[in-house]
C-alpha cells in the first residue's frame, strides 16, 4: 500500500471521529445550557476550549453563547475542526484513497458529505439543531457500519481503525483535561451535591450518562466516574480501551509486517499505564498531570505512525 | 419526431427506423414515459453518490458537476463498426510510425509530405524524445479517436487524441448503468460488451514494459490528484485495473528506477499510465516548477527502465495543424488510402485560405491549433455578429494559430425528454489500446450529445452529455 494510502485512510478516520465527537460536544452543552446551568456562557466556554478552538474562536467573537458557538463548531470554515471543515476533509482523503475502500464504504462517506454540506448550507436554527445533530450521529454511524460490514481485515482496516481510536482517546481525554478540577476528590464534595452539573456535562460528552448508571455499582460520585472514563474497558470512549485498540491493531499491522514497530512500544507502554490501575493512586499523581502526560504520548504515537508508515515525503 | 431534418437521424433515417434501432424501437414504444423519467433520476442519483462527477476549471472543487447521462443508447450495427474500427486501427499505426519517424530519421520530412516547419514550431515537439524508441516503440498505449458522422456511410475523423484522451470510465459506467436500469433490454438485444477494457488496458500495459522488468510489471496510475477535472476518471481505471493511484510526490528515482513510497517502503514500477501532461512529467526537464511530475523520470526514461503511456511528446501527432495531413501520412506510412475520411481543413497559416476563412466566418467552425475542450473555437453558423468580429481579430493576428472547417451537418440521435424523444447531435470517441504488436478497439466508445436543441458543441465542459453506445453483435 501507498504510505499517502495509509495516510489518507488514517485522517479519513480521526476527521470522520472527530465529526461525531464534535455533535456530542454540542449536544451536551446545548442540553446542559438549557436545563441546569445558571452560567450558559462558561457552559459553552467549555465546549469551545475541549474542540480545542479557544483562540480561533476568540479571534472572531467577543463572547460565548449558543448560536455563535454551534455555528463556530458546526458551520464556520475558518473553524479547521468545524463539522463542515471535517467533513470535507474526510471526503477529500475518501477521494484519495478511493481504491482501497470498498464502494459501499466510499458512497456512505460521500453521501454523508452530501448531505452534511447541504444541512450545513445555512445556519442552523435552534429548532432544527438537534436533528442536524442526530443525522451527524447517523452518517457516522453509516460509514462505521459500511467499513465493519464490507472492508478486508488487513492493514487498510488497522488504518482505519488507528485513525479512530487516536481521534477518540484524544478526544475523550480533553474531554475529562477540561473538566478535570470538577473530577477532583474534595471533601466539599463529599455527601453532597449527587448530581453535579459538570459531571453530567462530561458523561453526556462522550454519552455515557446512561451506560454509567448501569455499568458501574458504586454510585454517582468523583473516582467512579473518572474510573469509569480513565480505566474501564468496557467503555468505548475511555483511555483504556481506545489504548487497547490502539494496541491491538498496531500488533496486527507489525505482525503483517513482520517488524515491531516503535509506535507499538510506545502504545504498549501507555496500555501499561491504564491497565490494573487504582483511580486513586491517579489522583494521587495528580489527574491534570496524568491527562497531560497521556496527551502526549498520544501525539508521540501519531508521529510514530506517521513516520513508521511512511504517510509523508 | 419523424419530421424531415436536414441532418441525418441515426435511429429514425428518412422517415423509417434504422435497422440497428429496430428492436430497441419496438422495447421503447412499450414503455411509459413516467416510468423512463424515473429512471433517468435513479440514474442521475447514483452518479452522484458513486461520485461519478467531473470539477470545471476556475470553478472551486464544491462545484463538482455531473455529466448529464442520456438513457436513450446510441447504437451501431457490426459492419458499421468494424469499418469503424478498421479505419481506427490503421489510422493509430500511422500515427506512431509517425511518431517513431519524427522522433528519430524524420524520413517523412525529408519528402517533404509534412513541412518541417509544423515540427519545428510545434509546441509539443520534444527534443527529449529524440534518437529515442520507447519499448516496443509503442508511443500511444491509449487513443481516443472523435469520430462524426453525417450520412449512411459518411464517417469522419474529427481529431485523434494521442496525449491522455479522457473519457472511458464514462463509456464504461453508462454501460453498468444501463445494465442496472433495463436488464430486460440486455436479453433482448445482444450487444457487443466493453466491461473487459480495464483488464486489456492493464494486459497491455504490461505487455509495454521495459526489458529491465523482469517478472509481472507493475503498473500504476499517475494522476495529477484529486483536484484535476478527470480524478474520477484516475481512480477508476486504477481501481478497475487494481493497480496503485500515484501523485508526483508519492514517487522517486531509487537507483535508476522509478520506485513508490509504500507502507513498506520504496517499491520499483515499470509501467506508469500517466494522466499527467508532458509539461509536468519531469522538473528537471520540463516546467522547473512543477510539483505534479517526478524529478529525473526523463533520464530514467531514456535508460529504458520504465514505460511511460502514452510516451511523452505524442502531441506532435494529434495537433489540429498536423491533421490536416493524416490521409497523406496514413499512406506514407501503411501504402494504403485513409479508410476514414479526414474532415476538410483550412489552414489559417496559408495567405489565401486565411482570407477565405476570414470572409466566410459564418459558415466556419475555427479552432485552436492546439485546443481542447471545445475551448478557445468560434462555431460560425452559432455566433453573433460580434462573436465573429472578435474573433476575426483574434484570427488576423496570429493566423498559424488557427485552423477552419466547414460546418458538418453531424447526426443526431433521440435523447429523452419530457415532451419525449427528440433529435440532439452526437460525436463518437472510441478507445484504442496499443501494445507492441497489437492494437485492440473495445466495441463501443463514448458518445458525447449536445444537450440544447440545434446545438453542435458535445464537450462536457460545454453543457454536453453522454449515452451508452452500443455495438450489435454480428
Amino acid at each position: 500500500m501507498l504510505g499517502k494510502t495509509a495516510g489518507g485512510l488514517y485522517w479519513m478516520f480521526r476527521h470522520l471521529e472527530r465529526t461525531e465527537n464534535t455533535a456530542r460536544l454540542i449536544e451536551a452543552g446545548f442540553r446542559i445550557a438549557l436545563t441546569r446551568s445558571n452560567d450558559p456562557a462558561s457552559e459553552w466556554k467549555s465546549v469551545i476550549v475541549t474542540s480545542a478552538a479557544q483562540a480561533a474562536y476568540e479571534a472572531k467573537h467577543d463572547g460565548y453563547d449558543s448560536s455563535r458557538v454551534t455555528d463556530f463548531l458546526l458551520r464556520d470554515t475558518d473553524n479547521p475542526s468545524s463539522v463542515l471543515s471535517v467533513i470535507k476533509s474526510a471526503r477529500d482523503n475518501a477521494r484519495l484513497v478511493r481504491t482501497a475502500l470498498t464502494t459501499e464504504v466510499w458512497s456512505a462517506v460521500n453521501e454523508t458529505w452530501m448531505l452534511l454540506a447541504d444541512r450545513l448550507k445555512h445556519p442552523v436554527p435552534e429548532t432544527d439543531l438537534p436533528d442536524v445533530l442526530a443525522s451527524i450521529r447517523h452518517q457516522s454511524a453509516l460509514v462505521r457500519g459500511s467499513l465493519h460490514g464490507t472492508m478486508l481485515r488487513n492493514d487498510i482496516y488497522d488504518f482505519c481503525r488507528l485513525g479512530t481510536f487516536i481521534e477518540r482517546i484524544d478526544s475523550t481525554a480533553r474531554i475529562i483535561d477540561v473538566k478535570y478540577f470538577s473530577l477532583l476528590p474534595s471533601p466539599s464534595f463529599v455527601g453532597s451535591r449527587l448530581d453535579n452539573v459538570q459531571w453530567e456535562t462530561i458523561l453526556r460528552s462522550v454519552s455515557a450518562h446512561r451506560s454509567f448508571r448501569w455499568a458501574v455499582d458504586g454510585g454517582y460520585n468523583a473516582p467512579n466516574i473518572a474510573s469509569f472514563l480513565i480505566l474501564d474497558r468496557r467503555m468505548p470512549r475511555s483511555l483504556a480501551y481506545c489504548a487497547a485498540q490502539i494496541v491491538e491493531n498496531l500488533s496486527y499491522l507489525s505482525e503483517d509486517y513482520g517488524e515491531k514497530t516503535k509506535a507499538l512500544e510506545t502504545a504498549e507502554n501507555l496500555l501499561a499505564r491504564l491497565e490494573g490501575r487504582d483511580i486513586n493512586a491517579i489522583f494521587e499523581e495528580g489527574l491534570h498531570e496524568f491527562l497531560s502526560a497521556i496527551m502526549t504520548v498520544i501525539g508521540t504515537i501519531n508521529v510514530q505512525i506517521e513516520d513508521t508508515y511512511r504517510f509523508n515525503k | 419526431m419523424h419530421e424531415k431534418s436536414p441532418h441525418f437521424s441515426e435511429m429514425f433515417g428518412d422517415g423509417l427506423v434504422r435497422t440497428p434501432y429496430q428492436s430497441y424501437d419496438e422495447w421503447i414504444a412499450t414503455q411509459e414515459p413516467e416510468r423512463l423519467a424515473r429512471k433517468s433520476q435513479e440514474a442521475e442519483a447514483f452518479f452522484r453518490r458513486t461520485g461519478i462527477t467531473f470539477n470545471v476549471y476556475g470553478q472551486d472543487d464544491a462545484e463538482e458537476r455531473l455529466i448529464p447521462f442520456d438513457l436513450v443508447p446510441r447504437i451501431l450495427s457490426s459492419t458499421e463498426w468494424s469499418k469503424l474500427s478498421r479505419g481506427i486501427e490503421q489510422r493509430v499505426r500511422a500515427i506512431n510510425a509517425f511518431l517513431h519517424d519524427i522522433y528519430n530519421r524524420q524520413e517523412i520530412l525529408r519528402a517533404g509530405v509534412v513541412p518541417i516547419k509544423l515540427i519545428a514550431e510545434n509546441d509539443a515537439f520534444l527534443p527529449q524524445m529524440m534518437d529515442f524508441t520507447p519499448a516496443g516503440g509503442v508511443y500511444t498505449h491509449i487513443v481516443g479517436t472523435d469520430i462524426v458522422r453525417t450520412g449512411e456511410d459518411d464517417f469522419f475523423v474529427l481529431e485523434d487524441n494521442a496525449r491522455t484522451p479522457s473519457g472511458v470510465s464514462y463509456m464504461l459506467e453508462n454501460r453498468e448503468t444501463m445494465l442496472q436500469m433495463f436488464p430486460e433490454l440486455f436479453s433482448k438485444i445482444k450487444v457487443q460488451r466493453v466491461s473487459d477494457y480495464p483488464k486489456d488496458l492493464r494486459l497491455s500495459l504490461e505487455a509495454s514494459a521495459t526489458q529491465s522488468c523482469d517478472g509481472r510489471p507493475c503498473v500504476v496510475v499517475l494522476t495529477p490528484g484529486i483536484h484535476n477535472s478527470a480524478y474520477y476518471e484516475h481512480s477508476f481505471l486504477a481501481d478497475q485495473m487494481g493497480v496503485e493511484l500515484v501523485e508526483g510526490h508519492d514517487l522517486r528515482v531509487v537507483d535508476g528506477h522509478i520506485a513508490m513510497r509504500t507502507t513498506r517502503g520504496y517499491k520499483v514500477i515499470d509501467v506508469i499510465y500517466r494522466r499527467v501532461d508532458d509539461e509536468f512529467l519531469d522538473p528537471l526537464t520540463f516546467n522547473p516548477t512543477s510539483m505534479l511530475g517526478v524529478p529525473g523520470i526523463m533520464d530514467v526514461y531514456r535508460a529504458g527502465n520504465v514505460t511511460i503511456a502514452n510516451a511523452p511528446g505524442t502531441g506532435v501527432a494529434d495537433d489540429k495543424a498536423i491533421y490536416s495531413y493524416m490521409p497523406d501520412i496514413i499512406e506514407f506510412y501503411t501504402g494504403e488510402k485513409a479508410i476514414l475520411k479526414n474532415v476538410e481543413t483550412f489552414r489559417c497559416s496559408e495567405p489565401d485560405t486565411l482570407k477565405y476563412v476570414l470572409g466566410n466566418l459564418k459558415k466556419l467552425v475555427v479552432k485552436e491549433v492546439h485546443g481542447s475542450g471545445g475551448y478557445g473555437m468560434l462555431v460560425g453558423p452559432a455566433a453573433t455578429k460580434d462573436e465573429c468580429v472578435d474573433f476575426a481579430k483574434k484570427l488576423a493576428a496570429n493566423p498559424a494559430n488557427y485552423i477552419a472547417q466547414p460546418t458538418l451537418s453531424l447526426s443526431t440521435v433521440p435523447i429523452f425528454t419530457e415532451a419525449g424523444l427528440a433529435p440532439r447531435h452526437v460525436d463518437l470517441r472510441p478507445f484504442a489500446l496499443v501494445s507492441p504488436g497489437a492494437v485492440e478497439i473495445v466495441p463501443g466508445g463514448l458518445t458525447r450529445v449536445a444537450l440544447q436543441e440545434g446545438s453542435l458543441v458535445v464537450n462536457s465542459s460545454q453543457g454536453g452529455g453522454t449515452k451508452d453506445t452500443w455495438v450489435l453483435e454480428g
